[in-house]
């Protein structure tokens, strides 16, 4: 009795894993679709499914060496083609390289006539020459449900079903099986009875006015998987679930410095001011000047012609301008020039995967070179632990690896230093300054000091500035207060 | 509303002097295929004698030909001529049905 089960742990154990490509997905699945077996990936009408099952081939065709073959049971090749070349993908270059076959079947119930016994023998023969015709190792069917549209004999159609997905086993290739979300079901004619390995779970729903797609991993037989409802992206280059795969650290680091707009800070700064493309986070109490430093960067920014993206979790735009006049920065000119984008959002008014989705997309949509978010820390509110910290650090990942200079602040209250969600993040940011402010003698002084910043000689000191009509005014080295 | 009555056309008069091409596809000699080419065989001589001509296509010899004719379900009897195309798939065995794929015969109700 115990000795099939000691043989059957083992493999369970070491299941192997196709990567699926795609970005987040093999991070959340542990590696990818279970090799050699059938994934189902569902949900209802418009949710992504058609455009997932076709990059896991694409990706797999182009980038890990598995040709594969779809087999479209909706729309017609050419349809398909169109469809998916908002993403980039040219089915018929793959095509016609050998590296993908699309393969499309369509039952029409109105032209057939159905009398006594039948199988789907046509169906394998089909699927059977496709894959040999390019050595397929994976295979899509999309959706293969349709046929209960199309056929009368439900009772065939699930045997042969059965049979089908045994088949595919047999012939070792990694299969995802789409299908439509049924009622008080996972799919419509329960699919899911046959595909027991993996099962994905896709939807969209509309969190005030923002739409987003969520991907789910139902159940994944033999691993641990990540349970969690997981944002996913689709753009011009694919679906991108959220957290992102890191992309490694290897992204070019630029020699390119951006001044701060603050003249001293840059003499801080070894005289030059931030790196491009880097990380940039000034923490402080509230009112120490944060957002104006953020200013100042923009400013300076947009003043070379380069587009900024400025996120304002509370404050409105209007706001933003407003205050900023005040110390003698017209964020304005740059706003009607179309060089600043100022997105204000409440941060309690979406969850935080709704938030970082809408950074994913604007930042993609307008493709600013400078990207301000202020505050860091309202995400905090938005959401739970250690989901927030690994949320920033993709975001942080991102920005930096589209070399998109990141300017963060980050409230403190008034007792800790530091907060947790900083020190989270710590590791990925390049310059760190602090705002402190300093009670002397029934005076509050602002004290500036550059607490880090990587690759560069830059001061020590602690700076005393002052919020001017003309700027964010840097003196000359805090000394105490003076009498 | 004519586009209504597109979906059954008219009944093709048996006594119509038109040459009937018939295409059965199978794949390999199984049951079903031999079944549904002893009832075609029977149904044709009874109503179209002498004006058929049926040519078995053997998939598991030629493959290629389920893309190209778009077949899914075997056997799939296939009526290219007289236009338009017709289908039906299964072992033919209820006559009834069978007629009427092939317009032998109309819809009932």
């Amino acid at each position: 009795m115990s000795e099939p089960d000691e043989r059957r742990r083992p493999s369970s154990r070491t299941l192997p894993k196709a990567a699926s490509g795609i970005r987040g997905l093999d991070e959340i699945t542990g590696g990818g679709l279970p090799r050699g077996r059938p994934t189902l990936v569902c949900g209802s009408a418009g949710c992504g499914k058609t455009l997932l099952a076709m990059e896991f081939l694409v990706r797999g065709a182009t980038e890990l060496g598995e040709p594969g073959v779809f087999v479209a049971f909706e729309e017609t090749a050419e349809e398909l083609t169109q469809n998916v070349r908002s993403l980039g993908f040219d089915l018929d270059d793959l095509e016609a390289a050998g590296q993908l076959v699309v393969e499309s079947i369509h039952v029409e119930r109105s032209e057939i006539e159905e009398t006594g016994e039948y199988d789907l023998e046509g169906l394998f023969i089909r699927l059977g020459l496709a894959i040999d015709s390019i050595g397929a190792q994976r295979v899509v069917l999309d959706t293969i449900e349709n046929l209960f549209g199309g056929l009368y004999n439900a009772a065939i159609l699930r045997f042969e079903l059965r049979r089908l997905f045994r088949w595919l086993k047999d012939r070792g290739v990694t299969t995802v099986v789409t299908g439509e979300r049924g009622e008080g079901q996972l799919t419509r004619h329960g699919l899911e009875e046959y595909v027991s390995d993996c099962v994905i779970l896709l939807d969209q729903r509309v969190n005030g006015q923002l739409s987003t797609r969520r991907l789910r991993v139902v159940k994944y037989r033999g691993t641990v998987h990540g349970t969690n409802e997981y944002p996913f992206l689709i753009d011009e280059t694919g679906i991108s679930v959220l957290p992102v795969t890191s992309m490694g650290l290897d992204y070019a680091a630029s020699d390119e410095r951006i001044p701060s707009g603050v003249p001293r800070l840059d003499d801080m700064l070894g005289g030059y001011g931030y790196y491009r493309g880097s990380s940039i986070m000034v923490t402080g109490t509230a009112g120490t000047g944060k957002s104006s430093l953020a200013a100042h960067l923009v400013d300076a920014g947009c003043g070379r012609g380069e587009r900024c993206l400025y996120f304002a979790f509370e404050e409105s735009a209007r706001q933003i301008v407003r205050n900023m006049r005040s110390i003698g920065v017209d964020l304005e000119p740059w706003i009607d020039q179309g060089l600043l984008r100022i997105e204000s959002v409440r941060p309690t008014l979406h969850g935080l995967e709704s938030h970082l989705v809408a950074v994913h997309k604007l930042v993609n949509e307008f493709r600013p070179r400078i990207v301000v978010i202020d505050p860091l820390s309202s995400f905090r509110s938005a959401g739970a632990g250690s989901e927030v910290q690994s949320m920033l650090l993709r975001l942080i990942d991102f920005l930096e690896s589209a070399e998109i200079t990141g300017f963060f602040t980050s409230l403190t209250s008034g007792g800790s230093p530091l907060e947790q969600s900083e020190v989270a993040i710590s590791s990925l940011i390049d310059t760190w300054l602090m705002l402190r402010q300093f009670e002397v003698g029934g005076e509050r002084d602002r004290g500036l000091y550059v607490l880090k910043s990587r690759g560069m000689a830059h001061s020590s000191q602690i700076r005393e500035f002052r919020l001017t009509n003309r700027g964010l005014d840097l003196l000359d080295v805090y000394a105490g207060h003076r009498p | 509303m004519t586009p209504a009555r597109e979906q059954d056309p008219p009944v093709v008069s048996p006594d119509a002097a038109v040459a009937w091409e018939l295409r059965l596809y199978v794949a390999g000699q199984t049951p079903k295929s031999i079944a549904a080419f002893n009832n075609l065989k029977r149904i044709c001589e009874e109503h179209i004698a002498g004006r058929y001509r049926i040519e078995v296509i053997d998939l598991m010899v030629n493959p290629k030909l389920a893309r190209d004719d778009q077949i899914l379900a075997i056997p799939t009897l296939v009526r290219k001529l007289p236009d338009p195309i017709r289908r039906i798939i299964g072992d033919l065995s209820d006559t009834e049905r069978t007629l009427v794929g092939l317009q032998l015969r109309p819809r009932r109700g």
